[in-house]
């Protein structure tokens, strides 16, 4: 049992941690909040308007869209690097892999464009 | 050419049916979309005799990530059937809900190829891919019914505790690793056995959470919080889905990791399970005895049916477990969706509030629609000669071979207490005054062909279960 | 060198800290944060166990894992949104249609 203790102890420090950082920001912090504390930083210049103005939607679309289309490339990386030397054991496999993988991003991306998700207006 | 690459064949088919529907969506008109529903349809049909083609040669593939057995296999028509009942129950009620989209269909296939790759994955890995596959097509199924504040508040609820619960999985995947040093279960399989782990706690720290994970998908007691709200808010063909082929999907994986890679530490997980399972049970049951309404009722009483499928698990003999399981959750498959199917039917247009009412002297109007949801209650209950029975019996009999014999007996006490509120719905049906202002539509033909094909399931698996339990004789590869 | 187990304890420090952002923020856009934060917390064990046993599947495993944080992030977004454009609020207590 003695050899289990160490992770033991390593949960119990984790844990603690946690708590003790989460409790002393809310003890160590006194709120005191004034005007010029709550306004919004600027860069030193006075706000020239409220900073929560809703944004359109349209932000959040592009934002999805961009992060689902981006996070592919992580795969293709890998696969450029290892290509010359994986082809001669995997041939046309490692090859078409590839091309169905982004064939099927294609269709998503035809999806979006004819679903009107890249029009502004 | 390698032809191990097509033991992906039934999900490749799959994955191209749901790209097949998303184009020919945005080429059809409107009233036209139905017809997408029937596309969906081959290519679950399609895929289910590409399943047939692979069966004489089961093997691994794709450097030993995925594996073509009987138990992957037979998982693949377990979720290709409930999926395929869904299809034929979906396409009139996504009409009269007003929400007919051509997403709804390629969701419902994605769904049932990441449930495919969870029962196939001989990787910790492909099991992850595959349940987030099949997570966030659900996740979106559930809140399909966007302009229903229940339908997307049951998804929000259903997607935060869900991605909780990836993350706990995924932390017990890391454990694992970090124990064993693969993340194969072949391979974690033989260092466990061996004994040649890292560092013992941060397996059972990784079986821990691996448990809460699995215990979140299947709705096990302390995890199944989000069971009754989801259920009742999603669509109710997005439910049978979830009730079916999810559930299924999650104890395949589950019973994949536990009785192949955690195998030789059986001793060491029975103790949890066997808690979890006898609370689920109860809990399931009891509180399912307090609902007023049928859909929320379904849902307690499928926590409770999660409870049951686990004791296949703890008993622990991969080839008892895993072939008692299968045939649990598919005589479970035929049974709920046939169940939804008719609360579908009795349901009004946009609401999901059922109480007793709708189903009063339902045997005066519908003589069929009542014998059909009376089998289902029955098998449900677990009463011979239907599917639950057997069910039921296989599981049970695995736990006593396994000298689980209090398990067993609490097993049978809770089907005991189940037959209360199962049979009070066959009362309401039989025996009470039908309310005079409930005027009921007709059956779609989706709809008659999935109460003939799920009656004739159910008393196929209750009479004659001897033959599928020879298709289930020694499933797991991976201890041959 | 920095021992491996330092990064194993930040990671369960930094999951521990989203297990309670999850459970005690009722704004559902900083619950999924904090899933996001407990799923990085998981990818740099990953990788600390890559290092330990010197394969790379852990590594691999971030991959999959950023790849999939991806897409829950598409629909979880579009879920919140779509609540908001409902309800005009994104706190979880009034998420209460349906008692349970």
């Amino acid at each position: 049992m003695v050899e289990y203790l160490p992770i033991l102890v390593m949960f119990a420090i984790a844990i603690a941690m946690a708590v003790v950082i989460l409790v002393l920001t809310h003890l160590l912090g006194p709120r005191q909040d004034d005007p010029v504390k709550l306004s919004m930083y600027e860069s030193g210049v006075n706000p020239a308007q409220d900073s929560k103005v809703r944004f359109s939607v349209k932000f959040y679309l592009v934002a999805i869209l961009f992060v689902l289309f981006d996070i592919e490339v992580v795969f293709l990386y890998p696969w450029a690097v290892t290509y010359k030397t994986l082809l001669s054991s995997l041939g046309w496999l490692m090859f078409w892999q590839m091309f169905i993988f982004v064939a099927v991003l294609l269709v998503g991306f035809g999806y979006v464009w004819k679903k009107g998700g890249l029009q502004w207006d | 050419m390698d032809n191990t690459v097509f033991t992906l064949l039934p999900l490749m088919i799959l994955v191209g049916f749901s790209l097949l529907v998303l184009v020919a969506d945005m080429m059809l008109a409107r009233e036209q979309r139905p017809a997408l529903g029937i596309v969906a349809l081959i290519g679950v049909i399609v895929s289910l005799i590409s399943c047939s083609w692979l069966w004489n040669a089961p093997q691994t593939a794709w450097s030993d990530m995925i594996v073509s057995d009987h138990f992957a296999l037979f998982s693949y028509i377990i979720f290709l059937v409930s999926t395929g009942l869904t299809l034929l129950l979906s396409m009139r009620y996504l009409s009269e809900e007003d929400i007919q989209f051509g997403e709804y269909y390629a969701l419902l296939l994605l769904a049932a190829t990441g449930a495919m790759l969870m029962a196939s994955g001989l990787d910790l890995m492909t099991i992850f891919i595959g349940l987030e596959i099949l997570s966030i097509s659900v996740y979106i199924l559930a809140g399909f019914a966007r302009r229903n504040e229940r339908s997307l508040e049951s998804a929000l609820k259903y997607f935060l505790l869900g991605a909780f619960a990836t993350g706990f999985f995924l932390y017990g995947i890391a454990m694992v690793y970090g124990a064993t040093g693969t993340t194969n279960i072949k391979v974690i399989s033989q260092v466990v056995s061996e004994g040649t782990i890292r560092s013992q706690s941060f397996l059972w720290i990784g079986i821990a959470l691996l448990v809460a994970g699995f215990g979140f998908k299947v709705a096990l007691f302390p995890f199944h919080v989000w069971t009754p709200d989801v259920y009742e808010g999603a669509p109710t063909s997005v439910t049978a889905f979830m009730s079916t082929a999810v559930k299924a999907a999650g104890f395949a994986a589950f019973g994949r990791v536990f009785l192949s890679a955690l195998q030789p530490m059986h001793a060491d997980w029975t103790g949890i399970l066997w808690i979890l399972a006898v609370f689920t049970m109860f809990f399931g049951n009891i509180t399912a005895i307090a609902q007023r309404s049928v859909k929320r009722m379904l849902a307690y009483s499928s926590i409770a049916h999660a409870g049951y499928m686990l004791i296949a698990i703890i008993a622990g003999d991969a080839n008892l477990s895993s072939g008692s399981l299968l045939f649990y959750l598919l005589g479970y498959a035929f049974t709920n969706v046939a169940a939804f199917g008719i609360v579908i039917y009795l349901s009004r247009k946009g609401e999901t509030e059922f109480d007793g009412k709708d189903y009063a002297g339902l045997a005066i109007r519908h003589p069929w629609l009542a014998f059909v949801m009376a089998v289902c209650m029955v098998s449900l209950a677990g009463i011979p000669p239907t599917a639950g029975f057997m069910g039921k019996f296989y599981i049970f009999s695995a736990a006593i071979k396994a000298k689980f014999y209090w398990l067993a007996v609490l097993g049978v006490i809770n089907s005991v207490i189940s037959v209360y509120y199962y049979l009070r719905v066959i009362f309401v049906m039989y025996f009470e005054k039908p309310a005079a202002d409930y005027v009921h539509g007709t059956l779609s033909l989706g709809m008659k062909i999935v109460l003939i094909l799920s009656v004739i399931g159910i008393f196929q698996l209750g009479t004659v279960p001897g033959s599928v339990m020879a298709l289930l004789q020694n499933s797991m590869m991976v201890f041959q | 060198m920095v021992p491996v187990s330092y990064y194993l304890v930040v990671s369960a420090i930094l999951f521990i800290i989203g297990m309670i952002g999850v459970l005690t923020r009722r704004n559902a856009i900083i619950i999924f944060m904090s899933v996001e934060l407990m799923l990085n917390a998981v990818n740099l064990s990953f990788v600390a166990f890559s290092n330990l046993w010197g394969n790379l599947t852990g590594q691999v495993f971030v991959f999959m894992v950023m790849t999939v944080a991806a897409a829950e992030v598409g629909v979880g977004l579009a879920l919140i949104i779509a609540i908001f454009r409902m309800k005009e609020t994104t706190d979880i207590n009034r998420m209460n249609l349906m008692k349970g």
